[in-house]
């Protein structure tokens, strides 16, 4: 019965981790399903946009405020978490604090990390204020409702009784202030337990200790169905994310293609087709749903935190219209985790569920709105472009469906009998001369 | 004035057995739009006092087709775009400068792939550099002591990340820059990009210029001054809708320039 506590504690551990795991593998296989892309290029470049807009936060920073105490926060919980260490240890070998043998190092630490643990508390404190109380704007977006609304507070919980649970589990460690050593916040938390029996603070120590592993285990697992996911997808995002300018738009090869065989007087437009190419389904131009996007792009769906910063700089949204790129980000996630749910429940395979990211999520309406300012990626604090998809789905409803408002096929009428989007004959192209 | 203009054609100097030292490709904005049209002369005079060595396409140009690529009509902008390298190639261009952002961005960057490969500029851009290296004096004092606030063109500022070459051409002007509050990188769409300038917005609460309008009105400026033939027509019509136009002009840089000058 001796081992009964280090049993329970790596069954957890296995179970934490275990269920963590699938979903990774889960997560990996649904972003898969995108289209491939070559990012293979440019490594330096992409490494240092990745250390310096993910690992430096340089793109945060631009709103000071929630730039400054999103720093504390994400510095706070990452070396806090090297405590996650001696917990583990302790826990597996029945040890209790295995490091404190370090002595005045050992002090310092903890110390630091109390110090951080209040920090990290404050601001999430004022993050929840920011939220609730003051309702900064882009948190009250009509995308913003049911589970994206619980899901921004719920995270502030779980950090808030997190850091509280580490404070109040080193106060109510009899031995660790004794040591008085690395106590510089949780002596002052200790005289609230005063007069306590210690079996009472010991069994205190003991809860505080087991909800902040468990909890950091159940966090751990919340992230997969959170925006918080991006603790971890912002690393692979801004590594991949886009580093042409961003005025330009890809090139379709599937159409370069097409243009050439039109454009070659040698082509024969009736000659069979190449050996092996039969078999090739005809190439799909652009996106009704979340398998012709590419990879990056649902990897971006699932990084998105949804602050809202792409949306509150979106001439569109700023003006009224439906569109806002931080949803067309939540509908492709979300279309893409049902899709995934799809096909877990068919073997393996996605039987067709009526549904597409194109009319179901996104309409027509909303991908019309944009005016392609870049606005939004400009925004982006983990380089997501949300204009890649709108472009992607405009390009189906154009190529695929002919269904641009009329303006706009007259427009395009235009320049393909005149070379001008006005109808103006291409022979009067120098009358401004004359005038 | 007009009949001053010395808009020579590629095609002439290739009559000739000579390459321009730079091709001033006008856009379909440039060339029919009757606001953008004054720009482009503003532009060419401009040209024509630096002695600047340029040629047009004139007839032989074509869209882009950039517009017809924002829209989702790739199959379009690729016939555009290879034709228009045909003919570009054939005429062993190497530089190019243009008047629109849109055209500039779609050039530079997009027909590299296409086969079209030119160091493309921004008439902003190019102007910047004529001043610098004194090949074009600005000295007239029209502007001394007015206010003007520029507003970045997407496609110039957040596309390809060029925000200072605009404002140091209108320092020559002696005129007080002013920013508005959403300016270079967070600067506010004029609400004509993708496509959105042949259309009708869709259902919203105000019209994106008359909101970016109010961004510039909001600095009390005598001029508006834009780099974009589209902005211009964008915020022209802002300022109709707020009734300022009697207090505040829209102007592009290159009026703005050749005005200063008294060309
Ligand atoms: S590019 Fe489109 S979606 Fe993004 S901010 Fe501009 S208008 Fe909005
Ligand atoms: S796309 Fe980027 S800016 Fe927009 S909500 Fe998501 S993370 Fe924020």
């Amino acid at each position: 019965m001796q081992y009964l506590p280090n049993i329970i504690f790596a069954i957890a551990l296995i179970l934490g981790f275990g269920y963590f795991a699938k979903n990774v593998k889960k997560l990996i296989r649904n972003i898969k399903l995108g289209q491939d892309v070559d990012v293979s290029d440019n490594k330096s470049e992409r490494f240092k946009n990745m250390a310096r807009i993910a690992l430096g936060q340089s793109k945060m920073v631009r709103r000071p405020v929630s730039g400054f105490l999103h720093v504390i926060v994400y510095v706070g919980f990452i070396i806090i978490n090297i405590e996650v260490l001696e917990i583990i240890i302790d826990g597996l070998f029945g040890t209790h604090r295995i490091f404190s043998s370090l002595g005045a190092t050992y002090g310092f630490l903890i110390g630091f990390f109390e110090i951080l643990a209040v920090l990290v508390f404050v601001s999430v404190t004022i993050f929840w204020i920011r939220r609730n109380v003051i309702k900064v704007a882009r948190f009250w977006k009509s995308e913003m409702t049911s589970w994206p609304k619980n899901d921004g507070n719920f995270i502030l919980y779980f950090e808030m009784v997190l850091m509280t649970l580490f404070l109040v589990m080193n106060a109510t460690d009899v031995h660790f202030q004794a040591m008085n050593s690395g106590n510089v916040i949780s002596q002052f938390i200790a005289p609230l337990f005063n007069g306590l029996p210690e079996t009472t603070l010991h069994f205190i120590e003991r809860g505080a200790w087991w909800l902040h592993i468990l909890g950091i285990l159940v966090f751990l697992n919340y992230l997969y169905f959170s925006k918080h996911l991006h603790i971890l997808l912002a690393f692979p995002n801004t590594y991949y994310g886009k580093i042409k300018p961003k005025g330009q738009f890809n090139n379709l090869e599937a159409v370069t293609k097409e243009v050439k065989m039109m454009m070659d007087p040698n082509a024969d437009p009736f000659a069979a087709p190449e050996e092996g190419a039969d078999d090739e389904e005809p190439a799909k131009f652009g996106a009704s749903d979340v398998q012709d996007l590419n990879w990056v792009q649902l990897l971006s769906a699932y990084t998105c935190t949804e602050c809202g910063r792409c949306t509150s700089a979106c001439p569109a949204n700023l003006t009224g219209k439906k569109l806002s790129p931080r949803k067309i980000m939540m509908d492709t996630r979300d279309r893409l985790e049902e899709v995934g749910k799809n096909i877990d429940a068919n073997n393996g395979e996605f039987k067709d569920d009526g549904k597409q990211l194109l009319g179901d999520y996104i309409t027509n309406e909303e991908l019309w709105a944009c005016t392609t300012c870049n606005a939004c990626v400009e925004e982006c604090p983990v380089s997501i472009d949300p204009l890649s998809i709108i472009l992607e789905m405009r390009r189906y409803l154009v190529m695929e469906q002919s269904a641009a408002p009329t303006e706009l096929n007259n427009m395009m009428t235009n320049i393909e009998n005149n070379g001008a989007p006005w109808p103006y004959n291409q022979m009067d192209r120098l009358n401004w001369t004359k005038e | 004035m007009s009949d001053l203009l010395k808009v020579p054609t590629m095609e002439e100097y290739m009559a000739q057995g000579k390459q321009p030292e730079i091709l001033f490709w006008v856009g379909s904005a440039g060339s029919f739009d009757d606001r953008a049209k004054k720009i482009t002369k503003a532009f060419v005079k401009i040209l024509n006092t630096a002695n600047v060595d340029f040629a047009v396409l004139g007839t032989e140009e074509s869209s882009t087709g950039d517009i017809a690529k924002r829209a989702g009509n790739e199959f379009l902008f690729q016939m555009q775009a290879v034709t228009n390298i045909e003919i570009l190639n054939a005429y062993e261009v190497k530089k190019i400068v243009t008047c629109d952002p849109h055209s500039f961005n779609c050039l530079k960057n997009e027909y590299p792939e296409l086969g079209g490969q030119y160091e493309v500029i921004h008439h902003t851009q190019f102007i910047n550099d004529l001043i610098a290296s004194g090949r074009l004096k600005v000295d007239g004092d029209l502007y001394k002591g007015k206010k003007i606030t520029f507003h970045d063109p997407c496609y110039l500022g957040r596309a390809n990340n060029e925000y200072d070459a605009p404002r140091n051409v209108l320092k020559e002007t002696k005129a007080d820059i002013v920013e508005m509050k959403r300016h270079k990188r967070t600067a506010l769409c004029c609400g004509a990009g993708g496509a959105q300038m042949f259309k009708e917005p869709e259902k919203g609460d105000m019209d994106v210029n008359v909101l970016r309008t109010e961004d510039a009105l909001e600095t009390k400026p005598n001029i508006i001054a834009t780099g974009c033939p589209y902005c211009n027509t964008m915020m022209t019509d802002g300022v109709k809708a707020k009734e300022k136009e009697n207090d505040v002009q829209v102007l592009d840089i290159a009026e703005l320039i050749a005005n200063a000058q008294g060309l």
